[in-house]
């Protein structure tokens, strides 16, 4: 049978999140309000009350929490797809170097330097 | 009948675009990427393109996880850009061209490729940071027609798959009536990765190797797994399956005009390649 095959959970790669069909049902209900963040009335809405629009979209506790605390491996953890979560991470001012480094427990100078290393460095 | 001038990819970061509309171009951080550029500008002026065919993802601005096409082939007059959420000046919109949307969409289907089609549809950064880079303000870029490609949810479709896509991609160009050349455009990558402790990863190696391969034999990429390409170039430098569409759609001998490879944009590693079908 070839289902098998096609069943199969991919190896795992260290540090890395593969947002499959599992992860896009957990995170549905956290990445659709993020999806509400390109309209500027919803961020704001947000803002103005962050407990009342969780609700709204019905997050989990995992997913509530994960917001709460800002965490952003955590909402990935809760199903959160990176493009979506960029969404709400501008509400809160960051752009995407100041999420690695949250997410790889740097400085933010720290995580900079990382990137412009790779000119000359290994991957590792 | 129309004729294939050849192929470009390129990177495609918001960051770009947020550069640009800053002005910000010749300061030192950006300098060395936007220098990439006037050569790939100086190509498409010699062959000016009467139609571009553009292969780009959708981050979220006009799919959801509701309904997640793997291949969606715009089909409208225009196409509009939209707020994303953090903070790009909205552009556009851009010329569509929907008699060949729709000839591309019956080549595609008689060919086996059931895409989705879209009357209408936003195009984000993916397809706008390309446009200005190829054609900044001031110049009037050709009529477009996009083709979405997924990359959000997977299963993604395979770099072989994305290949064969190109090649029919390059048969409805070729059937098409009309005399008018069309350039294919690719855009994403090349290695990155933005979430997950693995975040910040880069492979410089895989992303040369990608290119010198691109020009010469893009069958070594296509052997390549999507895990394999989240392995080697990162959660997001599977973007480059984009640039696989593109190069499918060229044929087999191409000349390259112009690489360009720059660490690093934002959290990537920027390439740009000009592919001539003339070879």
């Amino acid at each position: 049978m070839s289902t098998a095959r096609v069943r199969r959970r991919p190896d795992p790669i260290p540090g890395t999140y593969i947002f499959d069909g599992e992860m896009a049902q957990k995170g549905y209900a956290l990445n659709k309000m993020c999806y509400s963040f390109n309209e500027a009335r919803n961020r704001q809405a947000f803002l103005a009350d962050e407990d009342a629009y969780c609700r709204r979209y019905g997050l989990t506790n995992e997913q509530r929490e994960a917001v709460r605390s800002r965490d952003v491996l955590e909402m990935l953890a809760a199903g959160g797809n990176i493009y979506y979560l960029a969404k709400l991470a501008g509400i809160f001012g960051w752009n995407v170097q100041d999420i690695g480094a949250q997410q790889t427990g740097m400085s933010r100078e720290e995580f900079d330097a990382k990137l412009a290393a790779a000119r000359v460095r290994r991957a590792s | 009948m129309a004729r294939i001038l050849g192929g470009i990819g390129t990177s495609h970061v918001p960051a770009i675009g947020a550069a640009i509309a800053r002005g910000v171009q010749n300061e030192p951080y950006w300098q060395p990427f936007f220098a990439g550029y006037p050569a790939a500008r100086a190509w498409l002026e010699r062959v000016r393109p009467d139609l571009v065919v553009l292969v780009y993802n959708d981050h979220g601005l006009n799919f959801f996880l509701d309904k997640m096409p793997t291949f969606a082939v715009g089909a409208a007059p225009e196409y509009r850009n939209a707020d994303e959420g953090w903070g790009l000046p909205t552009l556009g919109p851009y010329r569509g061209h929907a008699g060949f949307s729709w000839h591309l969409i019956e080549s595609l289907v008689e060919d086996e490729f059931d895409i989705t089609t879209c009357q209408e549809m936003l195009v984000d950064h993916a397809f706008t940071v390309p446009m200005s880079l190829l054609w900044p303000e001031g110049s009037v870029a050709p009529p477009v027609v996009p083709i979405a490609v997924n990359t959000v949810q997977h299963p993604l479709p395979k770099p072989s798959r994305c290949f064969a896509l190109g090649r029919a991609v390059g048969r409805a160009i070729a059937s098409y009536p009309d005399d008018i050349g069309v350039v294919v455009i690719g855009t994403g990558g090349l290695s990155h990765q933005l979430d997950g402790e693995r975040a910040g990863y880069i492979n410089r190696e895989f992303d040369l190797l990608c290119l010198r391969a691109l020009a010469a034999e893009p069958e070594v990429l296509t052997r390549l797994t999507i895990l394999d390409l989240v392995r080697l170039a990162g959660t997001q430098g599977v973007e480059l399956i984009m640039w696989l569409v593109m190069r499918g759609a060229l044929q087999e001998k191409v000349r390259t005009v112009h690489s360009h490879y720059h660490i690093p944009v934002s959290n990537t590693a920027a390439g740009l390649l000009v592919l001539d079908n003339a070879a």
